[in-house]
């Protein structure tokens, strides 16, 4: 039986393994200086570059961050401060659901309030359906991060007569920054890998963007578009693509559990 | 009296008020938006609903030519790469649970570095699975799993087709592959709720690692480990990209497993760059429409089943 247990746990392991192995050895020979200042290439002309991807994620995922971290803090701040109030139990359920939502779902929303009224893909729809998405991990993150201050803390600070609004702000929120951190940078790492909502919503478009109400390419699309073509060029600028996305994403998965590691030794030295 | 108290306390309980009402706001917020999604998928695709009503569901034909787009294809598919999923996953994502909440607790330092291996598996974006999917595991299935399953199971209906690599069976096991992270991570929570009594009361009977987890462990976290199971359908149900690559695209009735079919969420993105025909245009959104129920029913489920597992033990720590 254990052996059937650590089958089980190598099967589950080997397909990252594989998926980054593949990614690296392919993506590699695209990669030089060129491949982030260049636009990608017609058929058969060399790897070209993906810059209009890296500005167009960097655009729209700067964007929808921007929307999304001031709702989901407040809301966070909400289900950890008040969480004994019906809207509290309420809303935090709505917010688990809508984390697990099928991201497709909210860029046809996004579609249908934006996209179709306007008759054009834009780089704000886009923005707008990655902090819908970005939203309830940012809250549910900060609630975390909040609710595991010590409740002593809270107490003392009360205990001085400073109001519960400077408390939250002073104590509990610089308490529990680093956890807030982690949980911006992992709505920013989901944000950046999400495809489908951008194919409704952003669509593509070739060069950089100079505007924010027109098609916008993004590195995910740009795996979508040329992984699927028939060009062996294409094909590869395509694993490029997937280098630099996989590296991104490895980086802040990194600086997570740096800051992770830096939280839980804070809250020792406290003890 | 009264009046120098509240004037004494003002500005701290205005800033309470104020903090409040604007982190509040933020709260009613998420609420709305959900409720938002829901009144804008509906009138989005009242012109689908009003021309084809419950024949959307039911009906087979996707044709732009006549104007008639039904979807039963595509809710076929979705059942059967998502059940391929939950039948390929389930059983390893558990394996996967149960190491790291039973076997592993003497090991402390590999559990946790595999738990982190497995959770940068959820964090690889499903672009990038669905092209290794393509370009890697789909020549792969094609040239080694589906021959072998053809020649041994092809007297049924399942895999009588000449394989190709890119057809449901790939897309079940791409899903399963994803929906391994969600299943462990969730399962192995429940389990670590599970309460040490129940173990130690099968240990002093002289009971074995093995049949502690079968016959205390898992029943006891039957429940939980079906929410576990229903969140990851719900992932599986939802998931777009990673299954777009490999799973052929043919809007007709798949007639195999190894024959290549849609999903709603991939006729979504396949069927999008073709049109800005109304009805064609209010039917995709309406396809989202019926994903939105999917999902919203699957996770309240989900939540509910899960919720009542993991809450019970906060009364125990």
């Amino acid at each position: 039986m254990k052996g059937l247990i650590l089958l089980s746990v190598a099967i589950a392991i080997i397909p990252l393994f594989l998926v980054v192995a593949n990614v690296v050895v392919e993506g590699l020979p695209a990669i030089s200086s060129g491949f982030f200042t260049g636009i990608p290439p017609s058929p058969l002309a060399g790897y070209g570059g993906i810059l209009n991807g890296i500005e167009g994620s960097l655009l729209m995922v700067g964007m929808g961050t921007l929307i999304a971290v001031p709702l989901g803090v407040g809301a966070g701040i909400y289900f950890s401060e008040w969480p004994e109030s019906r809207l509290s139990f309420l809303s935090s359920f709505t917010n688990d659901v809508l984390a697990e939502f099928p991201t497709i779902v909210i860029g046809l929303f996004v579609y249908a309030l934006v996209v179709a009224p306007t008759r054009t893909f834009s780089a704000v729809a886009g923005a707008l359906a990655l902090a819908i998405i970005e939203l309830p991990i940012i809250a549910r993150t900060t609630e975390e991060s909040l609710k595991i201050v010590p409740i002593t803390l809270r107490e003392a600070s009360m205990a001085l007569g400073i109001p519960r609004w400077k408390t939250i702000f002073r104590v509990v929120i610089s308490t529990g920054k680093s956890g807030l951190a982690t949980g911006i940078l992992l709505g920013i790492a989901r944000a950046t890998g999400e495809t489908a909502p951008l194919i409704v919503t952003a669509g593509y478009l070739n060069y950089p963007p100079t505007g924010l109400f027109q098609q916008t390419g993004s590195i995910p699309y740009i795996i979508y578009n040329f992984g699927t073509a028939g060009y062996p060029n294409w094909i590869t600028v395509a694993w490029g693509a997937a280098l630099v996305l996989v590296a991104f994403m490895l980086i802040l998965n990194l600086s997570v559990k740096f800051f992770i590691g830096r939280k839980s030794t804070g809250v020792r030295a406290e003890i | 009296m009264t009046a120098s108290l509240k004037g004494s306390r003002r500005s701290g309980s205005n800033g309470d008020l104020i903090l409040k009402t604007v982190v509040g706001a933020a709260a009613i917020g998420i609420v709305a938006l959900l409720i938002g999604l829901g009144i804008e998928l509906t009138s989005g695709s009242w012109l689908s609903i009003k021309t084809f009503g419950l024949g959307f569901i039911t009906g087979s034909t996707w044709n732009s030519v006549t104007d008639t787009y039904n979807v039963f294809p595509a809710v076929i598919g979705t059942l059967t790469a998502s059940a391929l999923a939950l039948l390929l996953g389930l059983p390893i994502g558990l394996g996967v649970a149960i190491f790291l909440s039973e076997r592993a607790k003497g090991m402390r330092a590999g559990a946790s570095a595999l738990g982190s291996l497995v959770e940068l598996l959820a964090a690889v974006p499903s672009v990038i699975y669905g092209f290794w999917g393509l370009a890697v595991l789909a020549p792969f299935m094609r040239d080694y799993i589906e021959p072998t399953l053809k020649t041994y199971l092809g007297f049924t209906q399942l895999f009588n087709a000449t394989p190709i690599g890119t057809d449901l069976l790939t897309a079940g096991v791409i899903l399963a592959i994803m929906i391994i992270p969600t299943i462990s991570a969730v399962s192995r929570d429940i389990l670590n709720a599970v309460p040490d009594s129940q173990r130690e009361a099968m240990y002093s009977l002289g009971a074995t690692d093995w049949e502690v987890v079968r016959k205390a462990v898992l029943p006891y976290a039957r429940s939980g480990i079906f929410g576990a199971t229903i969140l990851g359908l719900g992932r599986a149900v939802g998931e777009t990209m990673a299954v777009t690559f490999v799973i052929g695209n043919n809007i007709n009735l798949p007639k195999s497993l190894l024959s290549p079919g849609a999903t709603l969420t991939t006729l979504i993105v396949n069927q999008f760059g073709n049109t800005f025909d109304p009805l064609s245009e209010a039917a995709l959104v309406e396809v989202g429409l019926v994903l939105f129920l999917l999902a919203l029913v699957i996770n309240i489920l989900a939540r509910v089943l899960v919720w009542r597992m993991t809450r019970s033990t906060r009364f125990r720590v």
